[in-house]
């Protein structure tokens, strides 16, 4: 790659995202370039239109979700930093690193993982996942096809499945407990291209 | 249309099979190798057909020519005994089941032979190379490599190619040199063949069989990705097989002692030339059989036949030449495969699937069923225990070791690690089948003096692995799994989090732009819209297929089919959406909601790729209560799948069709609905220049977007939007006709903005819709004018006709919002002002969006059945209106529904017009559309998103 250490010296405190991240100089020049192919705006932060204008994620049930993540304390704007890091959250959890007790959790920890599939939920962020919230995310996933009542009555189950404490709604703890048998660390990662 | 496509397919069908059955005469010659052409001079008399009998003279009215008849007669007959075997077979489904096809049919055979046999002690018909090579190997392979799902094969062209090169050169070897060793051990007693005679039977024995593979692989569904290793690395072998038989083979002829170092080098050498001239010639032929396509238009009828005569042609030229046949036919279909199925018109696509699976599927099974005929031959037989069960022994044993130290090597560079599970199948699944058979029997008894042993050997090889593994590998991976994790049945909100969690990774993929970055295929694809395409595809075709809306009007096409048949049944929840039938299976039990019994859990979809049996196991026997299993069934079948998981569809016997398409659009439709939404919500909230800003904006982004749905590569294809128009239009708005003047002044408003940019579309308000919505309504509109409580004190007074209404509400609910400000207009003329203002500052540019807003916001509307019902109006009477006035492009939907009702002659309805003239530049009516809403009402689809918002421009 030619302009590949132009493209690192545009990048700000890439020392610090490095760290912070986890991504390589490769990886971080690659996700730089796709960063700025999104900003058509050519300002060095993204807006959601600049992320609605991804085709594909039209045609994602969660992709509004997804892109509503990205921009948290609803903020309108998202900078290369704040990209980078959410996206280090998918990054593949290495188990063999010998882990240091001391040092702060890892971005890509499972329960990070587990806190950005838990947002998607928690709409209202009062850090439960009550039934209108689940309904909502139900109904984006299921298809048309699938009348109300049956819609309410998945959700009264999966409910009742995962609520602990009874009181109709999924905590973050409940939400973490239904998902122990799940490969978190497995399913929730990709490996960034160099 | 769907009775005509039926025949058309019937008519090809019945003239492909005639054609086999001639052509199979000249070349299923009977055992007696010596004397092949003496059936062809049979086949060739009996077209004669004219001359009374040669050897009575005088006229006889009825004679009896069966030495004429003899050969094709005999040969259908066969063919007919395979296929009615095969239907036998499924009738029963707990015997198709448990045993592989490919078994039942090699049973079927050697019971056949045997009763053959019994009868007049000779074996009729043997399985032929010739036959096999040059009549039923091709139609399987360029089955294959049309129907291969490219961009799986090409993902993982690297792993696939060191499966099929190295792994059999790896088996070829190791087995020959291990079979050389015992031998040396004298354990084998005392055979007449040396060490290059045990390595040309490595290279037959060796190579994994893409029929046999085929045929298990599909009944046993194992994950995509293993899948296409075993697809294509038997498909690629069979070239390295025929490659590496061919140097063996000549080495033997030459005899050991008479090669040199430099013999060494050309066979390897040729190697190469071989297999890369093969694919050469593929890729040409494929080309050329796009280019053609490129040219039948109007010869409608034999174009399919194009295919098949050129891929077949490609076949026996790469033959000719020496060249891999194998990967040359496999190659023709599978560069010709995307050209071709854009140039072809759509009954023909259709024709030439079901041909080529019949051929296929006709050619695997008469190969199967003679292979089991072909044993029944006291002449090839020659037993030697050691010898057959040490190669048993050697090929099992190295292809486990083959793959475990290959898949070692790639896992290294693959991104999807290939685990243990799926070592053990692809080593297991190793079988041998047809094609080791017809290398074997080829080989020349001069120089290969052991011929007979080799014979019996593979016939022996293939039998077990196709049967003894064929049968065991499906309890075998049932079995694996179980082992591997302690299954239990996933809980509801397991299953459907780990589904949310594959398209939060997509949508993630997508962002970080990790995949569809792939350099080669970016690079790959820009030459191909660049230069090829526009070479192999027809002008016509390729407007479509840069078109956007030909997308969606093939989404839309493939909606009607199954919409037809829902519309039939509807009000039931009966319709169950299978992935492989578009159209709704009415044989099989009704699953509604409340009746769905255990049945209903097992019917799974077959052509899904994934190891799920044991899950369906698990859900049957835990699952008590009927409900929960009801519950499980619906989510199973109903959610979303995540995007890139859908995308396999290769079956051999079974036609796919894309249900991904449809999927994507009603998903496209809800994510546009809610962005609306909440831009809705976000207008509300902000002021109006900011807003008025951010529409435009939005609007911009949208179309862009709008563009880049179904692909984002796609070239935008920038819809005229005749501005100017308006102006002209204004002017010659005559307010003598009976409607209330209304212009927009510029100006005269707060919102200059609004004017300035985008100062059209104040759509004057549509008559009163129906009560029910009234009362929603009412509130979404007090919503709306929490500023302007002036106006809302009008209440509409007419109740428009319902049906008209529904269409109303659909297109042009985003009138709604000032409705009651403008019914009674005549006294309110300046109230109107300020409201259209109001909706002007609302950016109605949107109006089609918000109409979707609008309908959401009424409860009762969102009954998707009302749903259905209601497009169908709309767009049948903008069919309509377009007949009525063509004089006036610019007013599209809106006037016929004006037209309709003569009532609605009133200044409201006027101002409809006529505003509508001036604001709406004539949208874009491209054919495609057109032809769409000329179909019956049932048949319409819910209006997509995207659909209106491309008309709106």
């Amino acid at each position: 790659m030619g302009s590949y250490s132009s493209h690192l010296s545009k990048i700000e405190d890439l020392q610090g995202i490095i760290q912070e991240t986890g991504f390589s100089k490769a990886h971080i020049c690659r996700l730089h370039d796709r960063f700025e192919e999104l900003d058509k705006s050519n300002n060095g932060e993204l807006s959601r239109e600049d992320f609605q204008r991804i085709g594909e994620l039209a045609v994602n049930p969660l992709g509004d979700r997804i892109i509503n993540a990205f921009f948290p304390n609803a903020k309108q704007t998202l900078d290369f930093r704040s990209f980078v890091r959410i996206l280090a959250t998918f990054r593949p959890t290495v188990k063999d690193k010998s882990t240091n007790p001391n040092a702060p959790e890892p971005i890509n920890s499972r329960i990070n993982k587990m806190r950005f599939a838990f947002q998607l939920y928690d709409q209202d962020r009062d850090g439960k996942i009550s039934r209108e919230e689940l309904i909502q995310v139900l109904r984006m996933m299921l298809e048309a096809q699938v009348t109300n009542d049956q819609l309410e009555s998945i959700t009264d189950r999966t409910i009742q499945e995962a609520d602990l404490d009874g009181d109709g709604a999924i905590s973050f703890e409940e939400f973490r407990k239904s998902l122990e048998n799940i490969n978190l660390e497995h399913k929730m990662s990709i490996r960034f291209l160099q | 249309m769907g009775r005509d496509r039926s025949q058309r397919v019937a008519r090809c069908a019945l003239l492909t099979a005639l054609g086999l059955l001639l052509c199979c005469p000249g070349a299923l010659s009977s055992v007696d190798e010596a004397e092949p052409d003496s059936h062809t001079e049979h086949g060739g008399d009996s077209h004669g057909g004219n001359e009374t009998g040669y050897h009575q003279p005088g006229f006889h009215v009825v004679s009896l020519h069966w030495e004429q008849v003899q050969a094709p007669y005999v040969i259908a007959l066969w063919i007919l005994v395979a296929s009615l075997g095969q239907a036998v077979f499924h009738l029963s489904e707990k015997v198709t089941s448990v045993v592989p096809e490919s078994a039942l049919l090699i049973v079927l055979g050697v019971i056949l032979g045997g009763i053959v046999w019994a009868a007049d002690h000779t074996a009729s018909f043997t399985l032929t190379p010739t036959v096999f090579f040059f009549y039923l190997l091709p139609p399987i392979v360029l089955d294959a490599g049309y129907f291969m799902p490219i961009r799986h094969f090409f993902g993982n062209l690297g792993s696939i190619l060191m499966y099929a090169i190295i792994g059999t050169i790896w088996n070829t070897v190791t087995t020959g040199l291990s079979l050389y060793g015992v031998f040396w051990t004298g354990i084998m007693g005392n055979l007449d063949a040396g060490l290059l005679e045990f390595l040309l039977f490595g290279s037959v024995i060796a190579a994994v069989d893409t029929i046999a593979v085929l045929t298990v692989f599909e009944e046993v569904h194992v994950n995509e990705a293993l899948f296409i290793f075993m697809l294509g690395e038997s498909l690629l072998n069979d070239g390295v097989t025929v490659v590496l038989y061919n140097i063996f083979d000549s080495f033997v002829a030459v005899g050991a002692g008479n090669i040199e170092g430099l013999d060494y080098l050309k066979g390897i050498v040729s190697f190469f030339i071989v297999s890369l001239g093969g694919i050469a010639i593929g890729i040409i032929f494929g080309f050329l059989l796009s280019l053609v396509t490129r040219f039948t238009k109007h010869v409608r009828v034999i174009e399919p036949a194009f295919i098949f005569v050129i891929s077949y042609l490609s076949y026996l030229t790469a033959e000719m030449l020496s060249l891999s046949a194998i990967l040359a036919i496999a190659f023709c279909g599978i560069c010709c495969q995307k050209y071709v199925k854009t140039n072809l018109c759509e009954q023909s696509v259709i024709t030439v699937r079901y041909a080529m699976k019949m051929l296929a599927s006709g050619a695997e099974t008469i190969i199967f069923m003679f292979l089991g005929i072909s044993a029944v031959d006291t002449n090839i037989w020659t037993w030697n225990t050691a010898f057959i069960l040490f190669t048993l022994v050697f090929i099992s044993v190295y292809r486990v070791i083959g793959v475990v130290i290959q898949t070692w090597i790639l896992n290294h560079y693959r991104v999807v690690r290939l685990e243990f599970i799926d070592q053990v199948v692809m080593s297991y699944g190793g079988l041998r089948g047809s094609m080791a058979f017809a290398l074997v029997v080829l080989l020349d008894l001069q120089h290969v003096h052991e011929k007979r042993l080799f014979v019996s050997t593979t016939i022996i090889v293939v039998y077990f692995t196709v049967i003894i593994q064929g049968l065991t590998i499906k309890p075998l991976v049932k079995w694996l799994k179980v082992k591997r994790s302690q299954q239990k049945e996933p809980s509801l909100s397991e299953k459907f989090q780990e589904r949310a969690f594959d398209h939060i990774m997509s949508a993630i993929e997508d962002i970080s732009g990790q995949t569809g970055h792939n350099y080669l295929r970016d690079k790959w694809t820009n030459f191909d819209r660049k230069y090829l395409s526009k070479v192999m595809i027809r002008k016509s075709a390729q407007i479509s297929q840069d078109n956007i809306l030909s997308v969606f009007h093939r989404l839309n096409l493939k909606d009607a089919i199954s919409y037809v048949p829902e519309g039939e049944r509807q009000g039931s929840l009966a319709f169950i959406r299978s992935i492989n039938d578009v159209n709704i299976d009415f044989t099989s039990p009704r699953y509604s909601s409340l009746d769905s019994s255990v049945s209903g859990v097992l019917h799974e979809n077959t052509s899904e790729v994934c190891l799920d049996m044991q899950t369906m196991e698990n859900r049957v026997k835990r699952l008590k209560g009927q409900e929960e299993i009801v519950t499980h069934h619906m989510l199973q079948q109903h959610l979303y799948k995540p995007r890139q998981r859908y995308k396999l569809n290769y079956s051999r016997h079974k036609l796919v069709s894309n249900e991904d398409e449809k999927q994507d659009k009603e998903i496209f439709q809800q994510t546009m609905k809610k962005r609306l939404e909440n831009l809705k919500a976000a207008k509300l909230g902000a002021n109006h220049n900011a807003t008025s800003r951010n529409v435009k904006k939005d609007k911009a982004a949208k179309k862009k977007h709008s563009d880049a749905v179904p692909n984002r590569r796609l070239p935008t294809n920038p819809l005229p939007f005749h501005v100017d128009k308006e102006t002209e239009v204004e002017d010659h708005y005559d307010p003598s006709d009976g409607g209330i003047s209304f212009l927009i002044t510029p100006g005269s408003n707060e919102s200059d903005e609004t004017i300035t940019g985008n100062s059209k579309s104040i759509p004057s308000p549509p008559p009163l819709p129906s009560p029910s919505t009234l009362d929603a309504k009412q509130l979404s509109r007090e919503e709306d004018q929490v500023s302007q409580d002036d106006l809302s004190s009008e209440r509409p007074s007419r109740i428009f006709p319902s049906y008209l209404q529904k269409a109303w509400v659909q297109s042009y609910s985003s009138l709604e919002n000032v409705e009651s400000q403008v019914s009674t207009i005549s006294e309110q003329v300046a109230a109107q002002e300020e409201s259209s203002a109001e909706v002007n500052s609302k950016s109605t540019v949107d109006n089609t969006s918000e109409a979707k807003l609008n309908e959401e916001d009424h409860p009762t509307r969102l009954d998707s059945e009302e749903f259905d019902v209601k497009v169908p109006c709309a767009e049948t009477l903008n069919e309509e209106l377009e007949d009525n006035s063509p004089k006036d492009p610019g007013v599209q939907e809106q006037k016929p529904l004006i037209i309709k009702d003569s009532k609605m002659h009133s200044a409201a309805a006027k101002r409809v017009q006529n505003r509508r003239s001036f604001h709406r530049p004539k949208p874009l009516r491209y054919p495609v559309l057109q032809k769409l809403g000329s179909l019956p009402v049932s048949c319409h689809i819910p209006p997509h998103a995207l659909e209106q918002e491309e008309t709106q421009f």
